[in-house]
């Protein structure tokens, strides 16, 4: 049983600076697939190290099965951590390499070859390739190495640290599947960091949202998108990305390229603008053929259709609306897109738009 | 690499041959420039090779002949004498290059994996002793040799000599042991190896090229020095450099006889310079290039 816990770690690189990690507070569950995942300096790979024991903890604790490990060293936490680039030992052959933490503990030869031998098996990794070196492996197979060497500790935490990040889009796709099935099939926690939403989305049983060496939210995929609690969250969760634009608060509401969207009530006092969100498929392409879904309360935007990308099954149309800026994504239907110049009239149900604070970035309504 | 050159090269090789014949000629003569430059120094080479096998009537006349009867009379002359520098020259050598690499690898380590605090200070201090001529050096050594009693002492020259090859040591091995990926050390240090496994069983094997490569150029250096041992020793600690001085006697034809000594002189260096080339480019250029 290994639960981790945050309680308040922080990491400040240099005195002055601002921390890489700032009082973190997060609870992963025994057995649970959490995703990190933020922008670049956001500070993920750098709680992820904070609890392999690699960055020492300026403040707060971290917590392995309920545990104090914030002064343990990295080899007495149980852990075992994949690394963006792998960092196989280059003169090892791969079953050398993914036994030696157990030669380190003084496993016999003969134990340390079976366990090797069953995690190669759980990784479909051919056994001819054990007695090869990484140098003459491709990038897949190295990856599935790195991996085999982290299973074959059988730790308590599993740690990843962009594991994919160096492999070709199909393959991601297809290793990104293996991992998540693997680490419910082990049932080991497990930490894996990600800049990639999509890989954080599909792969996690919840995602914990970084940003500025802050945790922004911690929830399931779906409350994530359902229920960004700020314009951070709600930015960069979701592909494509919502549409967000600052507009001016009126009676009765807002108003977007000449429609009126009420508002639901808890607007503070003082805010005279504010920050709306619409995901890309709640803009519904509304045609004389096709007027949308017969629901009263649904508003109208009107734009011009600037860009179409086509990506099969539906089709990206960026629309520039009749009161400018920058345009709108919505999702529409691939088989029949409007082409490029065309106008077209968009419709909003208000019940579907996210109202964000300007200044603070906090969900305030809808 | 060499698994891409061949077909890359058969691709291009039908191209190049149509190209204008401006580039074919500013080839030719890149060509011909290279093997003068290699030609005119070589040449020198040569001729004290085959200077060597002369009889020494043969070798001091002008114009110089080219047809004689070769001879190993000289040879067999140097090697008569030889013996006790040989042996001097071997234990400056191998004894300095130990020290060298027994108190280089820490330093490099210091230095790279692990950096100590204000380790660039430390890189500038070891490099900053190279800066000083050491002729500048060679009156207060004398004096310490002299009161120490390791004037004409073998020691003192592997002690010198250490110390003069540990600053271009501990650059080239640091230069290595950076080449060493920080994760894999992360790696390890997760996987539960200590300093010492750490070490032996990371940083070795990607560093052991270039820890050859180093101890070769030490070897090098150590073998060919002559302004220490000529200063320092006078009999029985000289080393090889001093044989072939003192093989030009007051009087006489001695052309034949030096050049024996310093073909037989070079020939070691030669060996471990051939052995070595590939590393030692390696050695010397990374850390320039990365």
């Amino acid at each position: 049983m290994a639960p981790v816990t945050y309680s308040q770690a922080s990491r400040v690189y240099a005195k002055g600076t601002l921390p890489a990690v700032d009082a973190l507070d997060l609870d992963i569950r025994d057995g649970e697939f959490m995703v990190l995942v933020g922008p670049s300096g956001s500070g993920k790979t750098t709680a992820l190290r904070m609890l392999a024991g690699l960055e020492p903890l300026d403040g707060g604790r971290i917590d392995i099965g309920g545990k104090d490990i914030s002064t343990v060293p990295p080899k007495d936490r149980d852990i075992a951590m994949v690394f963006q680039n792998y960092a196989l030992y280059p003169s090892k052959t791969v079953a050398e390499n993914m036994g030696f933490a157990l030669k380190m503990r003084h496993v016999p030869k003969a134990e340390r070859d079976v366990k090797v031998r069953e995690a190669a098996k759980l990784l479909d990794l051919d056994p001819g390739l054990l007695e090869r070196k990484p140098k003459q492996l491709s990038g897949g197979q190295r990856q599935r190495v790195a991996m085999g060497r982290a299973i074959v500790r059988e730790p308590k935490v599993f740690l990843m640290d962009e594991p994919l990040s160096n492999l070709d889009a199909k393959l991601r796709v297809q290793t990104r599947g293996q991992i998540a099935e693997l680490q419910r099939r082990l049932g080991i926690t497990t930490v894996y960091v990600t800049h990639d939403q999509v890989e954080a989305m599909t792969m996690g049983d919840r995602v914990a949202v970084l940003s500025g060496g802050r945790l922004q939210q911690c929830g399931t995929p779906r409350e994530l998108y359902d229920n960004p609690v700020n314009e951070f969250v709600a930015g960069f969760i979701g592909s494509p990305a919502m549409n967000l634009r600052t507009v001016p608060l009126t009676e009765g509401g807002v108003r977007l390229a000449g429609a009126t969207l009420p508002l639901h009530a808890g607007i503070p006092a003082g805010v005279t603008e504010v920050v709306v969100g619409i995901r890309p498929e709640h803009l519904r392409l509304t045609t004389k053929d096709n007027p949308g879904k017969p629901n009263g309360s649904s508003r109208l935007l009107s734009g011009d259709v600037i860009l179409v990308e086509e990506l099969g099954a539906d089709a990206l149309l960026h629309v520039r609306l009749s009161d400018g800026g920058d345009p709108v994504v919505a999702r529409a239907e691939g088989r029949k897109p409007p082409a490029p110049g065309e106008q077209v009239t968009l419709g909003v149900d208000p019940a579907d738009v996210f109202v964000f604070h300007p200044e603070t970035g906090a969900r305030i309504a809808g | 690499m060499t698994a891409t050159s061949p077909p890359a090269r058969a691709a291009t090789a039908p191209a190049r041959s149509r190209v204008e014949p401006g580039a074919v000629a500013r080839k030719s003569v890149l060509t011909v420039v290279a093997w003068v430059v290699g030609i005119a120094i070589f040449l020198p080479v040569l001729w004290m090779v085959v200077t060597a096998f002369k009889p020494e009537s043969a070798a001091e006349t002008w114009p110089p002949k080219f047809t004689f009867s070769p001879t190993l009379a000289e040879f067999q002359l140097v090697f008569h004498g030889m013996g006790p520098y040989i042996e001097n020259s071997a234990m400056a050598t191998i004894f300095s290059t130990i020290l060298v690499l027994i108190l280089g690898l820490p330093a490099a380590y210091a230095l790279s994996v692990r950096p100590v605090k204000r380790w660039r200070d430390g890189l500038f201090f070891f490099i900053s002793t190279k800066m000083l001529p050491i002729v500048a050096a060679i009156g207060p050594l004398y004096v310490i040799a002299l009161k120490t009693h390791l004037l004409d002492n073998i020691w003192l020259l592997v002690l010198l000599y250490a110390a003069m090859n540990l600053p271009l040591a501990i650059w080239m091995l640091r230069s290595f042991m950076l080449e060493v990926p920080g994760e894999t050390l992360e790696a390890a240090r997760l996987d539960g190896a200590g300093r010492i496994r750490e070490i032996t069983e990371v940083i070795m094997p990607v560093v052991a090229p270039g820890l050859v490569s180093t101890a070769l150029i030490c070897v090098i250096f150590a073998w060919n020095e002559l302004f220490l041992a000529i200063n320092l020793t006078t009999t029985t600690a000289a080393t090889l450099p001093m044989f072939l001085i003192s093989s030009v006697p007051q009087e006489g034809l001695y052309i034949a006889l030096l050049s024996a000594a310093a073909t037989v002189a070079s020939v070691p260096v030669i060996i471990v310079g051939w052995i070595a080339q590939r590393s030692l480019v390696r050695g010397l250029s990374m850390g320039a290039i990365k």
